[in-house]
């Protein structure tokens, strides 16, 4: 027994080292949801107040970059319009049909923290419970994806953005309706990887990719990106590479999706899978 | 000499505001991010005891993680550099050891002492953190690249605050 204590004493700080050690690697690899709320409520208000200063100087500076993008977002939902006035019957079925309702809804929002050069990045919104966002709701913006409300304040939100190794989205080709599972690798803000798509899918750079609407989270054909590289390696799937229709670098104004059905959806989905 | 703990409380606080509100909302190219806190673990005096120095990179670490959302990564990282540092003083230490009543600064022991030691600390840290951070040794360059290249900016950052804080 006194050996031991001696020995304990003479290595107590090598032990104290591998003790904090521990501590600190248990707290990064729990990652769960308790921990990580208590710390982020520990600093919200401090980060809050300050982001939201930081943020209104930045949308000032963006005011150029923002008007252009909505100007083109103006034009893409003119041309959408024009689709759809050529067949009357379904325009009129989308907008009118009482018994189907709405089935989206978007708030816009404001981007008032970002990173881009983390492995895990999140964005933080100017709205919260209180503007109606919900966890797990969808992050788009005129250009692209974005990403999806992790979790949400009474006045702030925020979200795992495309740029999260945690990240996963259900993607289609526009053109043949393949679809795959599009995640981030951690190396380029620029740059997302397609997989699941098999060998034969005649796949080219340039090719658009779309959200696939499977997940309840987006509404289906959101402007994921272009393909850029297509790469066969081993496995059954091609890996390709895609240029993110979103700029991460310069996001400001954001929209937030809810789903106003997602509940009954997943009911009914969880009911058949459970059978 | 008891003047010295609160004035290193004070640095503690200063140096996370800075690294928390100033250079964590820099990014240059997506890769880089300058880590100014570890300046607090370099210049704490040499007289620490070892424990003291663990704890307080283990607080200095959680309360930068605080703001970060990363919680525990920098709490590791900050932990192995202060568990690190006296046996990189003993590497670096000049023919006669260091002085009582010196402080591991540029203006008792020169630029180019300060430089080796802060440096090697510094890329212990982040190389730790970034690897971490990624947790595989695929896309080994690309983590590596930007280890090297955070470290010389932190370096930098490093080097250049002394003359800014100390000045003589």
């Amino acid at each position: 027994m006194r050996n031991l204590i001696r020995f304990l004493l003479k290595y107590y700080l090598v032990f104290l080292f591998l003790a904090l050690e521990v501590v600190s690697l248990a707290i990064f690899f729990q990652r769960n949801e308790f921990q990580r709320a208590g710390i982020l409520n520990a600093t919200d208000r401090l980060k809050g107040a300050y982001h939201q200063k930081l943020g209104n100087l930045r949308s000032y500076l963006y005011l150029r970059e923002l008007n252009r993008q909505l100007a083109e977002e103006n034009i893409r939902l003119k041309n959408e319009l024009g689709r759809a006035y050529e067949s009357e019957e379904i325009f009129f079925y989308s907008v009118h049909d009482s018994v189907r309702g709405q089935s989206y809804y978007y708030t816009p929002a404001r981007v008032i923290n970002n990173t881009i050069n983390k492995q895990r990045n999140y964005i933080t919104l100017d709205k919260g419970r209180v503007d109606g966002i919900k966890e797990e709701d969808g992050v788009i913006c005129p250009s692209g994806l974005v990403g999806v409300v992790y979790r949400v304040s009474p006045y702030f939100s925020t979200v795992l953005s495309v740029l999260n190794l945690d990240f996963r989205v259900s993607a289609r080709m526009k053109k043949n309706n393949y679809y795959g599972s599009l995640f981030w690798d951690g190396l380029d803000y620029r740059f997302a990887t397609l997989t699941e798509i098999p060998h034969h899918v005649d796949v080219l750079p340039g090719d658009t990719i779309l959200t696939s609407g499977y997940s309840a989270i987006f509404p289906e054909g959101v402007m994921v990106g272009v393909v850029d590289k297509v790469s066969r390696k081993g496995g059954d799937f091609l890996e390709i590479r895609v240029r993110l229709a979103t700029d991460f670098k310069n996001l400001v104004q954001v929209q937030v999706v809810t789903n106003l059905r997602k509940e009954e959806r997943k009911s009914i989905e969880n009911l058949s899978n459970s059978d | 000499m008891i003047e010295i703990i609160p004035r290193n409380i004070f640095r503690f606080i200063v140096l996370v505001l800075i690294q928390v509100l100033i250079l964590n909302n820099i990014e240059f190219s997506g890769y880089i991010n300058p880590f100014l806190y570890v300046l607090f673990i370099l210049l704490l005096p040499f007289e620490t005891p070892a424990w003291l120095l663990l704890v307080s990179g283990f607080v200095l670490g959680l309360t930068v993680d605080l703001f970060m959302n990363t919680p525990g990564l920098h709490a590791a990282a900050t932990v192995l550099m202060a568990f690190v540092r006296p046996f990189v003083l003993r590497i670096f230490a000049p023919r006669d050891g260091y002085e009582p009543g010196t402080f591991p600064r540029i203006f008792y022991y020169g630029v180019s002492w300060f430089f080796k030691y802060s440096a090697l600390l510094i890329v212990i840290h982040h190389f730790f953190l970034f690897y971490l951070e990624v947790f595989r040794f695929t896309d080994f360059f690309s983590t590596f690249s930007r280890v090297i290249l955070s470290s010389v900016f932190s370096i930098i950052l490093v080097v250049l605050s002394q003359f800014v804080m100390f000045r003589k």
